[in-house]
């Protein structure tokens, strides 16, 4: 494999690595901190792509919809969260696979119904259409580099959130012993939707930055939501340093998968990967303290 | 109890006699919904008795229905032949997958078996001689024993029902026999079975790998109701679709698969006569009956006692 070919594949694999990321993250911190198996988090990644492209049309600003749409994700994923998942989370895991799949089924259906079965596609404003240079023979599209710009900065963010900020330590704690922050008087039930929020808002996210990649169709989430739980088992459940190194990975993984091995093969690549990881080590790499 | 005896008897002569006086549709229809009823039967056996909420059920499932039309390809088309090896073939994929799952537990064993499941799904798509993606349509049902019997769908219902009874009656005695209730036991505490001395392990893979070789068989029947395979058998909203049928009806039971996949079908089948848009419906009441009805359809039955094994 000739160097160029190597750093473009690098760089995508490192761009969809991110992308995996941004799903895999709320998927780990809900299921962290509310001990919730959430699949519904594929049709906020979905819903999240549906406001922004329906935005970009009525504003003709991509940065607006971006904007605009990242508190409409939220305030979706609080009122399911209220709605619904609330009652989930003494639930044993069989229920909350079983209650989100409904919730997928009713998100998709619903887009069906509110935009129709044909796919959109978000056109992507001038200063981000095109290619750079990053040295000679290779060029590189710039909306790629930001995803990775905008993937590693939602990582660093979330860093300093959950580590040097008062919500952070609640989120913490509360992961660790429930009925203990709700003792010391923190309203834990604001905190679990404050957390499906957070996690709303980074699934939106994904969903909105891959518009302009992928085509923004019923049923995007499910494919991406399949890989943020691989990406979260072999990271280990709860852990977002584990989610982080995992999607990196796996988004690597599959990109070269898909460049050396026959088609089949390629797809199946990720999945070999983490059953060889839970063969290795049944709890995900970076196993989340719980106490 | 008198309640009870008279539903269960206008339920049995109502499906004994259905391809009697019932059109070809209909027959093919309820065709179906027993053949999804064995699949069901046979994930309630692991997520209800077992314990072990698979996720990834669809990929015996589909290996039976794959089966089926790998041998059709190579001129084996007698039912005697193909569907214990359908059976077969599902138990010797379950038997590597269970032996690296159960090395896992709860939410982990969930993801394992539908990564399991996707990685069957994903080798099926690259399969050109089976029309990759696109699937692949078989010529006609299998034989039996040379005779082209099961070419008439009221014949084929027969077998079909009579597969499903088969199973239902195994599945009693099984999860009535001492296996059964060491898994009932592993189920509700496993380590207490452990200090009492029973390596839970074997016990476990079997259960996953008897269930296996049914979903397998409901795979070779639904190739033959259909025609056609493809790897939509092995998608994972097929697993999806049997865990509903399985917690609709009521899960730790034996009657429940059944129930659930008689009524998430047929409400399939009445609501998409209304409205194309039926799933809107659907994914709410999915939602309703996980928070409210707990037992599922068969916990809402007039009965003395729940059942014999108490759903986890």
């Amino acid at each position: 494999m000739d160097p160029i070919l190597f750093f473009t594949q690098a760089l995508n694999g490192l761009q969809f690595g991110v992308m995996l990321f941004l799903m895999a993250t709320g998927l780990t911190l809900i299921f962290g901190v509310m001990n919730l198996i959430n699949l519904a988090h594929g049709s906020l990644y979905m819903m999240g792509a549906y406001f922004a492209a329906t935005l970009q049309q009525k504003t003709g600003s991509f940065i607006w919809a971006i904007i605009l749409s990242i508190p409409l994700t939220v305030l979706l994923g609080m009122i399911v969260e209220m709605l619904a998942l609330r009652r989930l989370y003494n639930r044993d895991h069989l229920d909350q696979v079983l209650a989100t799949y409904g919730l997928i089924l009713f998100f998709n259906e619903l887009v069906r119904m509110v935009w129709g079965p044909q796919s959109y596609f978000m056109a992507l404003p001038q200063f981000l259409s095109h290619h750079v240079q990053i040295f000679s023979g290779l060029t590189y599209p710039v909306y790629r580099l930001v995803i990775i710009g905008v993937g590693l900065g939602v990582g660093a963010g979330l860093y300093g959130l959950i580590h040097h900020t008062r919500l952070g330590m609640l989120i913490r704690a509360g992961a660790s012993n429930r009925e203990m922050v709700n003792a010391l008087g923190v309203n834990i039930r604001f905190l679990y939707t404050v957390v499906f929020g957070l996690g709303a808002a980074l699934a939106g996210l994904a969903g909105m930055l891959a518009g302009p990649i992928l085509s923004v169709e019923v049923g995007m989430g499910e494919p991406i939501l399949i890989l943020a739980f691989v990406v979260i088992v072999i990271g280990g459940i709860g852990s977002i340093q584990g989610a982080f190194f995992a999607a990196v990975l796996v988004g690597v993984a599959d990109t070269f998968g898909r460049v050396l091995l026959p088609p089949g093969m390629a797809s199946m690549g990720i999945y070999v990967l983490m059953a060889a990881v839970l063969c290795w080590r049944p709890e995900g790499l970076f196993p989340a303290q719980r106490t | 109890m008198t309640f009870r005896r008279i539903f269960c008897f206008v339920f049995i002569v109502f499906f004994a006699t259905l391809p009697l006086w019932s059109d070809v549709f209909h027959t093919r229809l309820f065709t179906r919904i027993l053949i999804f009823a064995l699949l069901a039967l046979s994930l309630d056996l692991v997520v209800g008795y077992g314990g072990m909420v698979s996720f990834g059920h669809a990929a015996f499932f589909g290996t039976g229905a794959y089966m089926t039309g790998l041998m059709s390809l190579h001129g084996i088309t007698d039912a005697l032949v193909v569907w214990p090896a359908a059976a077969g073939a599902a138990m010797l994929i379950a038997l590597p997958i269970g032996a690296l799952s159960l090395r896992t537990r709860g939410a982990y064993f969930i993801m394992i078996t539908l990564a399991f499941a996707q990685m069957i799904y994903y080798f099926a798509s690259g399969l050109e001689t089976f029309g990759g993606s696109d699937g692949m349509r078989l010529l006609a049902r299998n034989t039996l024993a040379g005779k082209e019997f099961l070419r008439h769908h009221e014949f084929f219902y027969y077998v079909a029902a009579g597969f499903l009874a088969g199973a239902f009656l195994l599945c009693r005695r099984l999860t009535g026999s001492r296996f059964g209730l060491i898994l009932g036991g592993i189920r509700q505490n496993e380590k207490r079975m452990q200090s009492l001395g029973y390596a839970t392990f074997p016990y476990k893979l079997t259960c996953f790998v008897i269930s296996a070789a049914l979903a397998g068989l409901s795979g070779a029947l639904m190739a033959n109701e259909t025609l056609y395979i493809s790897p939509s058998l092995l998608h994972w909203t097929q697993s999806g679709h049997a865990l509903v049928m399985v917690i609709l009806g009521g899960m730790g039971t034996l009657a429940g698969p059944v129930l659930g996949a008689i009524v998430l079908l047929l409400m399939e089948e009445i609501l998409s006569a209304f409205t194309q848009h039926w799933m809107i419906v659907l994914g709410p009441l999915l939602i309703l009956v996980v928070l409210y009805a707990r037992g599922g359809l068969y916990g809402l039955w007039p009965q003395k006692k729940v059942s014999h094994v108490t759903p986890p």
